[in-house]
């Protein structure tokens, strides 16, 4: 696989919901520590999913180390959480200070963060941006080496993430002067570089597939990068073409699978071959389902990266794995 | 493992046909976290009590195209539209729509302010943001339109005497609990109080009210929102402030709707250990408040025909198979023990989790509703996943 994001910092992973999107977004963090590198891997719902795929304490809104590889390459963990966002945000460029404190007695930070539109999620996405720009010494500017090579965002799902990362042109246009105006419109700016790419995560079902074509849609509309489509939980076929053929059909030749049940030492019943025989016919059908879904991704000329179903679920061991068969793929800039 | 787990604590089983078919029930919430199948449930359930009597409206949120399609909805147009194919011979009937979000609160607005009012609000961008994009709205007008289904069941164009409502495809369930009070406690809140005060209450006199720090804060705000933007909100608040009377007020008789008796929540789950998780909290916080819970849908779990086989006995004989070197045939039949060993080991791995829930909330009713060989998007098949629902 070849990939045209070979200038990418920051990758925001998005998906439907249960298509393992915090478990890729891991993975790939993993997968760009190896280089090594220092990397961010940010969540922005509060579900402490990256905590629990990588079995560390919960995360909170400080940057904490959450593995160091032997290469020397980290991967830092931080749950961005807007009402935090808002006051280091207030902090950072006003110095606030008392009146800060009375923001927030007033409910000026609640109301922010929750009622006023997209500010939260201008919030969210502002500190992964201050997160990108930041310098080893804490600074802003300069030229010293970055905090981060390379951040990796597990963020909202399909069905908001258009309006997640587009939100800053929205309040560019509501705020249309003052410093929130120019703050939006610089991270327009960099979510629709070449810097920033969205990968999608799937799985080969019809309405996970259905939804990342229209996110893919939407993301290219609104001028943002799809990156990788990485369908995830795939099952390798169990049986050949010709097997499937038959099992589809539901002419999978009983007597002869009776007759090597009976040699491998099973007690053959008439109820097992049918119930064996049906468990078949719907894995053909499934199977046919996921090829159709499959032809359909391809089709959106995106690179395609499989990720396999782990009949265990996924433990901090597996991540490593999944990072493994990214490399492998040429998930990497 | 397996031995203790199927004896030690058993559920009691959701009979979803005796809630549908009570006429006590009048509205069904289906919550649950995102992608663990809601709206299918709702629609499957709309399905059932139809055609078993019931004059059923179910209220979508956000139904994927081909499901919305199999209800016969074409277009979200916030309008209940009846739904053909139905079996009516019960003396049932089944309406649905799909909600459009901006569209209900543009006309909660029209239906409660005077004409000049309504279009000044329509027109403020700050409005405007609000209605179409604020997380929490949809949750908001979800109720909003759960209220006013309620208020006009029983008339000759809304027939209806159950509404089952699925929840928006929030982060979280609970959101669909706290959205709305939060809105309503905001737009009441001290802070909304702060930025109408000087307006209602005529510039200083309001101040007084608040003491030195208003001063501070509104300017801080000023200097970080611009001028404009502010008076924008200004603007929007005072406008909704004189329209609702409380949005706090509307918000709290919405939320006492949900607790009434005519009502049950069904929590939806996936057989997965975070989908589960959302459940528990939601549960919790269902029995926290007092609201009535129905029951847990354990949502696609993995199918298994051929029971009595256990997956390592299936995977030896696979490897014996394999070696063996036999014949096309033993392949294939090595294929199919192996399917069978990874669809008894799915299943059973996600009864575990569902079991984990059982032991974690004894008590509360569960039914699990096996995966259909297929993406569900038409009435014969969401008929099928309502017979799973109701164990049959």
């Amino acid at each position: 696989m070849t990939n045209d994001w070979a200038r990418a910092r920051l990758h925001v992973v998005t998906g439907k919901g249960g298509t393992g999107k915090t478990t890729v977004a891991s993975a790939l963090a993993l997968a760009l520590a190896s280089r090594p590198g220092r990397v961010l891997l940010s969540e922005v719902e509060g579900r402490q999913g990256i905590s629990q795929t990588f079995d560390v304490p919960p995360l909170g809104t400080d940057e904490t180390r959450i593995l160091r590889l032997g290469s020397g390459g980290e991967v830092i963990g931080l749950s961005v959480e807007p009402k935090a966002a808002l006051l280091e945000y207030l902090q950072l460029f006003y110095k606030l200070g008392r009146a800060g404190r009375l923001l927030e007695k007033f409910g000026a930070i609640d109301f922010a963060t929750t009622i006023a539109p997209g500010v939260r999620d201008v919030l969210l996405i502002g500190k992964i941006y201050e997160a990108n720009r930041r310098r080893r010494d804490g600074r802003h500017k300069g030229d010293g080496p970055l905090a981060y090579d390379a951040l990796v965002l597990d963020a909202p799902p399909t069905g908001r993430i258009g309006r997640f990362l587009s939100v800053n042109s929205e309040v560019a246009d509501l705020a249309k002067m003052g410093p929130i105006h120019s703050q939006a419109g610089a991270i327009t700016q960099l979510l629709e570089s070449d810097r920033t790419v969205v990968h999608l995560v799937t799985l080969l079902e019809e309405m996970p597939v259905q939804e990342t074509l229209e996110s893919i849609a939407e993301l290219t509309a609104k001028g943002l990068h799809p990156g990788a489509i990485i369908v995830n939980m795939v099952r390798a076929p169990l049986l050949d073409d010709a097997a499937l053929e038959q099992a589809r059909a539901g002419r999978l030749h009983k007597p002869s699978l009776r007759t090597q049940l009976t040699e491998a030492g099973v007690t053959v019943t008439a109820a097992l071959v049918d119930g064996l025989v049906a468990e078949t016919r719907d894995h053909a059908l499934r199977v046919d389902l996921e090829r159709d879904q499959l032809a359909l991704l391809e089709a959106t000329g995106l690179p395609i990266v499989t990720l396999p179903a782990l009949p265990q679920g996924v433990d901090s061991g597996s991540v490593h794995e999944l990072a493994g068969l990214l490399v492998d793929q040429g998930m990497l800039p | 493992m397996t031995q203790t787990r199927a004896t030690s604590h058993q559920p009691p089983q959701l009979d979803v046909d005796a809630l549908l078919a009570d006429p006590t029930t009048e509205i069904v919430v289906c919550c649950g976290s995102g992608g663990v199948g809601k709206t299918t449930t709702a629609a499957a359930l709309g399905i059932r009590a139809a055609e078993s009597g019931r004059r059923v409206v179910v209220l979508t949120i956000d139904p994927a195209r081909r499901l919305a399609q199999s209800l016969g909805l074409s277009e979200l147009d916030n309008t209940p539209r009846p739904v053909t194919g139905i079996d009516t011979t019960a003396g049932g009937s089944l309406h649905a729509m799909m909600l459009d979000m901006k569209r209900t609160f543009d006309e909660v607005v029209i239906a409660h302010s005077e004409p000049g009012k309504a279009d000044q609000i329509l027109a403020n961008p700050f409005y405007q943001a609000v209605s179409s994009s604020f997380a929490g709205t949809q949750e908001y007008m979800a109720m909003e339109k759960l209220g006013q289904l309620k208020a006009s069941a029983g008339t000759p164009e809304a027939p209806w005497d159950l509404i089952i409502v699925d929840t928006p495809p929030s982060r979280s369930a609970l959101d669909f609990l706290d959205a709305p009070n939060r809105l309503g406690s905001f737009l009441d809140g001290r802070f909304i109080r702060l930025l109408t005060a000087p307006a209602k209450a005529g510039g200083r006199a309001g101040l007084k009210v608040f003491g030195l720090g208003v001063q501070v804060v509104t300017s801080t705000m000023t200097k970080i929102l611009g001028g404009q933007m502010l008076s924008d909100v200004q603007t929007f608040v005072n406008a909704l402030d004189t329209m609702f009377g409380g949005f706090r007020e509307r918000a709290d008789e919405t939320y006492r709707l949900l607790s009434e008796d005519g009502t049950s929540f069904l929590v939806v789950a996936a057989p997965e250990r975070d989908a589960l998780r959302e459940a528990s909290f939601f549960v919790e916080r269902l029995e926290a408040d007092g609201m009535p819970l129905a029951g847990l849908v354990v949502n696609r779990l993995g199918r298994v025909s051929a029971p009595g086989l256990s997956p390592s006995k299936s995977l030896a004989m696979a490897e014996s198979l394999e070696e063996g070197n036999g014949p096309r045939s033993a392949t294939t039949a090595a294929g199919v023990l192996r399917l069978h060993a990874d669809l008894v080991r799915t299943a059973e791995r996600q009864r575990d989790l569902a079991d984990r829930f059982s032991r974690a909330h004894p008590g509360i009713p569960v039914v699990h509703v096996p995966a259909l060989g297929r993406d569900v998007h038409d009435l014969e098949s969401l008929r099928e996943v309502a017979a799973s629902l109701a164990g049959t």
